[in-house]
């Protein structure tokens, strides 16, 4: 009987275990072996990108150009905006970042909270690269979150390149109703090593708040007063991905919700991590909820290199305690000369 | 030759497949997939009920994979792999909740203590899905496959698969030499596959979670096939994440597909859901609700560096295609429709033909 043909169960063009998984110019598949895990030949060096990152890409170029657009007729503009939103016809990143709802519609709300109410001047802007990945630490305050949302558009508006600082939430922020998804389409993620790494390793700015609720619920004789930075986590993120760290420290938000008292077994009831009595809410109601209207500066810091570590840098737990404990004091520091640089609360 | 490896020498380098849940959607497309295969020996289809559509060259055996009988079906038929793609996400023809759960996990079960014994059997794929994840406010916006399952929080169908997929593993560890891959597919879409979450974007208005807009990642159901089809002749091992590429907001799917959105309170949904459930028009399982508050996306980096697998469709495209081609290159034949719709199809025609008799008459 004559031997039969081997033909191998995956033999339609499609790229097998050895094969390189790049498509050459004329839309046909490489034909050469691949090298290592990388799943490309030599030629295409595994540096092709995939069709995730083609599509990426493809999504920010036409982004871009939209809100580039908006030099036109802002009537029309607006138009076409909302043509588009109802036909379902606009693009979002793999996080949920709806970039074109971002810079038309949410920035110029909270221009004029920046600008005019709360008048945030920013020191170091430049500190911030134009591109590439960088962890950005900031302290929290202020009860309402209003630090982050002010620092996202902080460098959204003042840097050169515009770039957003995907700011990183907590749980509870998850699975609030509106709260979660304007945060999800306004480029945060969830508070996790996956999200942080993944980010950074696509180059984007990550912004974090080790403090935590420690230091949105802290109390009003405790302000600009660092809480504890959490446990070290976005240490070994910053050193596993061998990204720079850029201290921040924002003055003002402390002031914009005094938070005189905490009412705990309210906070439990609620299931919130803790109840605020300013000298405001409750006893204005609704009213209670609108900011002081402190002066805020938000200084970035000298980007801390971290690619001199070795690699297993992360696992050296006192080496993370240390850095942690170093870029606690630098933004406390910090925070403390800005204090005194502002001539009054609320001027 | 040796007898272990089940081959004889005209038949080197062919395998011998064996499919659960052909009845099914995924298992019946992927057994058409390898009806011609050049490099299958011989297919075996095992399930309930019948292939709607007849396969060629396909043996199939009715059977219960519950059933102890399954070892001798795999002695049988001396096949060296196996796909199993029998976990139910809804319990449809099934019966009960209770039906379903059996189903799936003392299944699977019963058919990895056989598959343990069958020497032959040098690699198995089993699908699973990425509910097995759950779906929580704080998970990571990626999921990867490493990402620990609370299987505390988990019910219904997640449950099942996280249930099953222990099994999977025990059996990996008892036979090393097996060729072990799990897939977690995302909520499959396309023209032809009916699913829960297919029936609910059909709705003409289609109720949401008040203030949470989950984002949706879907996989086309060619995709899905080409999945499995690729765990099974690839040597890899291990779980993989099968998912299309890209996500899209649910309102934005609605919009898409120019549905109109129902917000409602989101303790008010088990109600609708049940309501829906009442009226026949969807059977949305209540542990799948969450989803829809939720979402859930996974990472698929993993699939595409060791199975190669670049999925064909984008989320958006999948949904566009949904869109545009469902029913229309697909009429309601009955062959098509592995599902009720076929006995409904059926009844309707028997019933015409009765009224037709009668009016003859």
């Amino acid at each position: 009987m004559p031997e039969a043909e081997i033909i191998p169960i995956d033999g339609r063009g499609q790229p097998g275990p050895n094969r390189c998984r790049a498509t050459t110019r004329d839309g046909k598949r490489c034909k050469r072996q691949s090298v290592g895990l990388s799943g490309f030949c030599r030629t295409h060096g595994g540096r092709e990108e995939t069709r995730a990152e083609a599509t990426e890409k493809a999504r920010r170029k036409t982004t871009r150009a939209r809100v580039e657009e908006s030099s036109t007729d802002p009537v029309e503009r607006l138009r076409n905006f909302f043509a588009r939103r109802l036909a379902g016809s606009y693009a979002i990143d793999d996080f949920g970042f709806d970039e074109e709802l971002y810079r038309n519609i949410l920035m110029p709300i909270a221009r004029p909270l920046y600008e005019d109410y709360f008048r945030v001047k920013t020191i170091g802007m430049d500190r911030i690269p134009s591109d590439g990945p960088a962890l950005l630490v900031g302290n929290h305050s202020g009860t309402i979150p209003l630090d982050a949302v002010m620092l996202q558009h902080a460098v959204a508006s003042e840097h050169p390149e515009h770039r957003i600082i995907r700011n990183t939430g907590a749980n509870l922020v998850w699975s609030t109703p509106f709260i979660s998804s304007l945060a999800r389409k306004s480029g945060n993620v969830v508070a996790c090593d996956e999200d942080a790494f993944e980010l950074l390793r696509r180059g984007e700015l990550v912004g974090v708040f080790p403090e935590g609720f420690k230091g949105v619920g802290k109390g009003w004789k405790n302000r600009y007063r660092l809480q504890r930075f959490g446990r070290g986590g976005f240490i070994e993120v910053a050193l596993r991905s061998k990204v720079p760290i850029i201290p921040v420290a924002i003055v003002g938000a402390e002031e914009t919700y005094p938070m005189i008292a905490d009412v705990r077994p309210l906070a439990k009831a609620l299931g919130f991590p803790y109840f605020p009595i300013t000298p405001t809410f409750p006893l204005l109601g609704p009213l209670g909820l609108i900011p002081l209207p402190s002066k805020w500066i938000i200084e970035f810091g000298e980007p801390i290199a971290m690619e001199d570590y070795p690699d297993d840098a992360a696992d050296d737990a006192m080496l993370v305690f240390d850095l942690t404990d170093s870029i606690r004091d630098t933004i406390q520091q910090m925070l403390i000369t800005n204090l005194r640089l502002r001539k009054g609360t609320f001027s | 030759m040796t007898e272990s490896t089940g081959t004889t020498d005209e038949n080197k380098g062919r395998r011998r497949i064996l499919i659960t849940g052909t009845s099914r959607f995924l298992g019946l497309r992927l057994a058409k997939r390898l009806e011609n295969d050049p490099g299958v020996e011989h297919l075996v289809g095992v399930d309930l009920e019948e292939p709607p559509i007849p396969i060629e060259g396909l043996e199939f055996i009715r059977a219960d994979i519950r059933n102890p009988l399954v070892a001798r079906i795999l002695e049988a038929t001396k096949v060296d792999t196996i796909v199993h793609t029998n976990i139910a996400s809804s319990p449809g023809r099934l019966g009960g909740r209770s039906q379903m759960k059996e189903s799936n996990v003392i299944g699977t079960m019963q058919l990895l203590a056989a598959a343990q014994r069958a020497t032959r059997v040098k690699k198995v794929v089993v699908k699973s899905s990425t509910a097995v994840y759950g779906s929580h406010a704080g998970e990571p916006s990626l999921i990867p496959e490493s990402y620990s399952e609370r299987q505390a929080h988990l019910s219904g169908y997640g449950k099942d698969c996280a249930e099953a997929e222990t099994y999977v593993r025990d059996f990996g560890r008892r036979r090393p030499d097996v060729a072990l891959s799990i897939l977690r597919t995302q909520n499959v879409i396309g023209p032809t596959v009916r699913t829960s979450l297919t029936e609910y974007l059909s709705l003409p208005v289609i109720p949401t979670a008040l203030g949470f807009d989950p984002r949706l990642q879907l996989l086309h159901e060619e995709d899905a096939v080409e999945a499995l089809y690729r765990a099974l002749s690839m040597d890899s091992r291990g779980i993989f994440n099968i998912a299309s590429d890209g996500v899209v907001y649910l309102s934005k799917a609605i919009r898409m597909l120019g549905r109109v959105e129902l917000p409602l309170l989101v303790p008010l949904a088990g109600a609708a859901a049940e309501l829906l459930r009442r009226f026949d028009l969807v059977d949305f399982p209540g542990d799948q609700l969450k989803l829809l508050v939720n979402g859930r996306v996974v990472d698929t980096s993993r699939a595409l560096r060791d199975l190669g697998f670049q999925p064909r469709y984008t989320t958006e495209q999948a949904i566009e295609d949904f869109r545009d081609h469902r029913d229309k290159d697909h009429p309601p034949e009955p062959s098509a429709h592995p599902t009720w719709e076929r006995e409904l199809f059926e009844y309707l025609r028997t019933k015409a033909e009765r009224e037709r008799k009668t009016t003859d008459a």
